[in-house]
């Protein structure tokens, strides 16, 4: 048990300095949601009138959770791509032969890439305000709760579809396809009341729809909404059922 | 002494592809041990199995006394492996990328780093030690990596083709490095190379050609499975001389390989004039040698080292 604890720490704090030092992923995570937020945000603005919300809600307000969704998202993506450059580097090889607990190395990722997504997450907090969001202190617990749970999820996410990936090709093709969908599916671009019966069916049926209902409670407290309860436990299950899965696959690579 | 590796009739598939077809053989501890093939051979397969990263479809394989299958674990504590590709993170520092490693293996605190300073100044690296790893030249990267398989101390040391990609002083220094973990560690090496000269320097090898074990012993002891020496002849018509040698050289078993001819013969450089003489200008150039393990792999396998079809 020790074990599995000094390597996740160790290896995750690796993930978290080698993407520190390359500057170019720091700000591709960031920048790319905050300029979608700003220009979707302010550019939708007042022409957007979900049902049921009231009339005082313009779309930088409502898409501010969902930017900040995509910002874990984005950098849980960019994270997990290391294990892609990691196995093609043979660094993954090199732990893989070490006698360190599989589900360490798997645990490693998870959190290293979930600590970068978090970072950045809070960095984009701090634009609240100009969205006219005021965060109530009751809510900031809820919201960093659930802050740290989708990046693990999401990172689990990033990791489940790039562990059996040979190429970083293939997985920015499979994020076009599959991730950026689950996150279109979610909520954090329009709210689920105005959408057609099927995309409903298909957005209850999304797991990021979950990731997505907890930080949405916490920011916009008006919206209609899935009890916080159930958010926490189908986030927490996906969770799981993404780690067992990954120490699956990762599994195949040694005796 | 028990053997620091041992294969059992060893058997690896691909799917329809058989990799490995049935190797045994046991490597002495505290040797160098070279395992040449050429490429598709088997020796990266059974490199991986020595890894513990490919378990053997049929038979077995023990490193250090262990089941690479059932006592992995055991196994993984201790070997050292070095892959082709340097297993180093080029975004940390040489220290950075000890430190972690040496997490892999249980070791922490003062205990670590007194290591790190260890090893780092047994390969003569200390001064680069804060530098980072993209930063290193090719040997400067080989042997930080050799400095990091050292510091959980492995009994047995496996390096897959370590020698590619470096030139002739980095590749030197390696094997002056070996040869000291050998004589003042007694620890095993295991090589898989495709290369002769690296061959040539290990005290035991193992030729595989497709997926069997086709020469076993020390170098001297293969290059005397060659008949004395060995003629090379280049001729435009080598098929018409290749029928005509046995008329001349009486016994003369000679081996065409395209537009060469191999003859061994065990007074071989007393046949030189009499060849020129009577073939003339059909022979374009005559080398006489010492068998090489050139010369070896192509008496055991039947053809060219590169020549796998």
């Amino acid at each position: 048990m020790q074990d599995v604890l000094v390597v996740t720490i160790s290896l995750a704090r690796r993930e978290v300095v080698r993407f520190l030092r390359q500057r170019s992923r720091v700000i591709g995570g960031l920048l790319t949601p905050v300029v979608f937020w700003l220009l979707l945000g302010f550019g939708i603005g007042r022409s957007f009138r979900p049902p049921g919300w009231g009339n005082d809600v313009d779309f930088a307000e409502y898409f501010f959770p969902g930017t900040l969704l995509l910002i874990l998202l984005f950098t849980a993506i960019f994270s997990t791509v290391s294990v892609i450059e990691d196995r093609r580097a043979g660094f993954l090889q090199g732990v893989l032969v070490s006698p360190a607990p599989l589900l360490a190395v798997v645990l490693s990722k998870v959190l290293g890439g979930a600590v970068l997504a978090l970072l950045h997450g809070a960095l984009f907090l701090l634009l609240a305000p100009v969205a006219g969001l005021a965060i109530p202190a009751q809510a900031f617990g809820a919201l960093v709760a659930f802050m740290v749970l989708d990046s693990l999820t999401l990172t689990a996410l990033g990791l489940a579809v790039a562990w059996p990936m040979e190429s970083t090709q293939g997985f920015h093709a499979v994020m076009n396809l599959v991730l950026i969908p689950l996150w279109l599916l979610s909520g954090a671009l329009f709210p689920m009341e105005g959408a057609a019966a099927w995309v409903r069916v298909l957005m209850r049926l999304n797991p990021v729809h979950y990731a997505y209902a907890g930080l949405q409670a916490a920011l916009l407290p008006a919206a209609p909404r899935i009890p916080v309860s159930i958010a926490a436990g189908v986030n927490l299950a996906f969770l799981l059922l993404l780690i067992g899965w990954v120490v699956l696959v990762a599994g195949r690579a040694r005796n | 002494m028990a053997p620091a590796i041992e294969l059992h009739n060893l058997v690896c598939r691909y799917g329809d592809r058989v990799a490995v077809a049935g190797i045994s053989l046991a490597v002495e501890p505290g040797s160098i041990f070279g395992v040449l093939g050429p490429n598709g051979g088997g020796k990266s397969t059974t490199f991986r199995v020595l890894a513990t990263l490919r378990p053997p479809q049929e038979g077995s394989a023990r490193v250090a006394g262990y089941d690479v299958v059932q006592d992995a674990g055991q196994v993984r504590r201790r070997i050292g492996v070095v892959f082709q590709e340097a297993a180093l993170d080029d975004k940390l520092t040489v220290r950075e990328n000890l430190t972690h490693h040496g997490h892999l293996y249980g070791l922490r605190g003062s205990e670590l780093r007194a290591r790190i300073e260890r090893v780092l100044e047994n390969v003569a690296l200390l001064d680069r030690a804060d530098e980072l790893v993209e930063k290193l030249s090719g040997g400067l990267k080989r042997r930080a990596e050799i400095a990091k398989v050292l510091l959980h101390e492995p009994e047995v040391l496996l390096l897959d083709e370590p020698t590619t990609g470096l030139d002739p002083g980095a590749r030197a220094a390696l094997w002056q490095q070996l040869r000291r973990l050998r004589d003042e560690h007694g620890c095993t090496v295991l090589m898989a190379t495709h290369l002769f000269e690296d061959a040539e320097q290990c005290d035991q090898i193992a030729i595989l050609d497709r997926g069997k074990l086709v020469g076993l012993g020390t170098p001297q002891q293969l290059k005397r499975l060659v008949g004395g020496e060995v003629l090379t002849l280049e001729c435009d018509d080598a098929e018409g001389v290749v029928r005509e040698l046995p008329r001349i050289v009486p016994g003369a078993e000679p081996m065409r390989v395209g537009e060469q001819i191999r003859l061994e013969h065990p007074e071989a450089h007393r046949l030189v004039p009499q060849l020129v003489e009577v073939f003339g200008e059909r022979i374009r150039a005559i080398r006489l040698g010492q068998p090489t393990l050139a010369d070896v792999f192509f008496k055991l396998a039947g053809h060219e080292f590169d020549g796998v079809g």
